[in-house]
């Protein structure tokens, strides 16, 4: 019997059954639906932390106050790390010869002010090397200005929604703000950038750095942004930073990363849950695989005598196998189509509903998918269609 | 050519042997039309199912057209199945989501038959049961003996040289039973062997030959016109039966 054949005949066994079909596709497309919304989620939430972190600029090192590692530290007695401070900040950049730039970075929230007009906002106090280290651009105006960081000068810039709340019909560059309860010069308004890390940086007010830990009563910073001449240097920075703040603390009381390293920590968290739910996943098509069994059995069952009249009249129980093994490709082939349209179809529903998350399944995985559910149905087919080419004729005729 | 030697057919029911069919020696020319009578449980569906090699026998040995059908493998047996022999059952057996048409094609779909060649044959005996307006009804919508007459263009389209009938009429009025054996009687004169398993006088009465079995031997040979005899002797036969039964229960 030629292919053509064979696909023609088990296609109208198929629809000559449309619940019991119905059914079994349903299993097909809802694992086949699962693959591609799962995978779509985690491959959207990699390139979501990868762009976020991608954003806070290239070639950065991040010093932070405080060890990430556990100390050895006894019962109820804390270690208390020292301050970051803005000395710190400026002996590594003066120090570091593979330092291109630091920003140091103090923050917490705040009034600011206009009129009868008052937001409450990040506030974020930094150097004039923050705008080139962040790679913040402006909309008007101008950054902080460069100069000695442990003056604070009563400056500010505005973030883009909070210039244009406060705002609404005048060039805030040139007018005076309150912001707690300083007043400050507005310098620059900075172009939109959107919300990164969590943080609404068009909600965000800057001050320099010093003027920054005094409102917020702050002794020590936040971060201290470092970036390194090369993506090359990115190593050697960060010890040489980890040497140096050991050297200026005494003790190693801070934490030096890498974007790098942090992405990569995201990354092996995301490829530990793509993995956990490829095996969701691959569950999911199994019981799919063992519903189209199911169905194939019964359909074997139920058409012995059909089988029993195909072998009295010469058909090959080679003939049988390809049928039912074709029915079973058949089901499994498009369940996995079906399920690949499912799959597409919520993944533009929560793309609709969380618009920053850039959900898409990955080829691999919409191959992968539709493969392995055509070849959990063949081989889950297997069992049922040997079953029909062992029915004897005689027996099957009359339907035992 | 049918040649039957000592042929016989046991089937095991538990531990139990049972004897469906006892050393059977008989020939069936080429062109006969041959009736198989018998009470229910003689051996005659046995009989059919090891001539249609469908089953084969415990012993002896069954030559068709010269070849040994005990020599043949189960691929070879399913080859001789769909060229030189049709079956034409009491249920019909049609499969019932494919049409008329769809139905007889059946044979030669998996026959590797040319598509332009099958519609060809598929008009041709859809024609000669007097059912090609009804080629694309599908079984449902199809009168029993309709049905039955769907059935004997499937049997045939592969031009079988011997056609098996197992109660053709057992499931039709007297009419479309009369029609159907019209017609099994028209292909059989135009030079096909037909062999009919029936419990009905009338069918058995047109035969050439009527072999009647009891307890799986052969224990009457008759001709067509000889059909009282033979229906006096499954008369006995019953009444034996009865007899049997009636001491057994006692």
């Amino acid at each position: 019997m030629r292919i053509r054949q064979t696909f023609r005949f088990a296609f109208g066994a198929l629809t000559g059954h449309g619940l019991r079909t119905g059914l079994s596709l349903l299993g097909v497309m809802i694992g086949v639906a699962a693959v591609i919304v799962l995978t779509a989620l985690t491959d959207g939430a990699r390139t979501y932390v990868i762009e976020q972190f991608s954003s806070l600029g290239t070639n950065l090192v991040i010093v932070l106050p405080g060890r990430t590692e556990t100390t050895g530290a006894a019962p109820g007695v804390t270690a208390i790390p020292n301050d970051l401070t803005l000395d710190d900040a400026e002996a590594i950049a003066l120090q570091v010869g593979s330092v291109h730039r630091a920003a140091p970075v103090s923050m917490g929230t705040e009034e600011v002010a206009f009129g009868e007009r008052r937001r409450q906002v990040a506030l974020i106090g930094t150097t004039a090397d923050y705008a080139p280290v962040r790679q913040v651009e402006l909309a008007r105006g101008e950054f902080l200005p460069p100069g000695d960081i442990d003056r604070g000068a009563p400056v500010c810039v505005l973030g883009h929604t909070l210039a244009r709340e406060l705002f609404p019909a005048q060039n805030p560059v040139g007018q005076v703000v309150r912001v707690g309860g300083w007043r400050m010069r507005v310098l620059g308004v900075l172009a939109e950038q959107g919300t990164k890390l969590g943080l609404d940086l068009d909600e965000t007010i800057y001050v320099p750095v010093a003027t920054g830990m005094q409102m917020l009563n702050r002794a020590s910073l936040f971060r201290i942004l470092i970036e390194a001449h090369a993506y090359a240097d990115l190593e050697i920075t960060k010890e040489s930073v980890r040497r140096l703040m050991i050297e200026r603390h005494g003790e190693e009381d801070v934490s030096v990363i890498t974007q790098d390293a942090v992405v990569s920590t995201f990354g092996a968290i995301l490829d530990t849950l793509t993995l956990v739910l490829a095996a969701i996943a691959a569950i999911s098509l199994t019981v799919a695989g063992i519903g189209i069994m199911n169905v194939m059995l019964v359909s074997v069952s139920e058409r012995t005598r059909e089988i029993g009249l195909l072998r009295a009249v010469g058909v090959q129980r080679s003939q049988v196998m390809a049928v039912f093994l074709t029915e079973a490709a058949l089901l499994s082939a498009a369940g996995a189509l079906l399920g690949l349209l499912l799959g597409w179809a919520l993944v533009q529903v929560l793309i609709g509903i969380f618009p920053a998350l850039p959900a898409a399944a990955p080829m691999w995985a919409v191959g992968a998918a539709f493969g392995v559910a055509v070849l959990v149905g063949v081989i889950f087919g297997i069992m049922p269609a040997r079953r029909a080419t062992k029915l004897d004729p005689v027996h099957a005729l009359a339907g035992r | 050519m049918i040649e039957l030697d000592s042929l016989s057919r046991t089937f095991m029911v538990g531990d139990r042997p049972v004897h469906a069919l006892r050393e059977i020696t008989e020939t069936i020319a080429e062109g006969e039309h041959v009736a198989i009578m018998g009470a229910s449980g003689s051996g005659k569906s046995t009989l059919l199912n090891l001539i249609g090699c469908l089953d084969r026998p415990s012993s002896g040995v069954y030559k068709l057209n010269d070849r040994s059908v005990g020599e043949l493998s189960q691929a070879e047996l399913t080859q001789v199945r769909r060229n030189e022999i049709g079956f034409v059952f009491q249920s019909f057996h049609l499969v019932p989501r494919l049409t008329a048409a769809e139905n007889v094609e059946l044979p030669m779909i998996f026959g590797d038959v040319p598509r332009r060649e099958r519609q060809e044959r598929v008009a041709s005996a859809l024609d000669a049961v007097g059912l090609a307006e009804r080629a694309t009804h599908l079984p449902d919508q199809l009168s029993g003996g309709e049905r039955q007459r769907v059935a004997l263009a499937r049997s045939t389209v592969m031009n079988p040289s011997i056609l098996l009938a197992d109660e053709p009429t057992g499931n039709l009025d007297s009419r479309s039973g009369r029609v159907v054996l019209d017609l099994l009687e028209t292909m059989n004169t135009e030079g096909l062997t037909l062999i009919v398993v029936t419990h009905d006088a009338q069918v058995a009465q047109r035969a050439d030959r009527i072999i009647v079995l009891l307890d799986g031997r052969v224990v009457q040979r008759a001709r067509g016109d000889q059909i009282a005899e033979v229906m006096a002797t499954l008369a006995r036969a019953a009444e034996d039966e009865s007899t049997d039964e009636e001491q057994q229960g006692a």
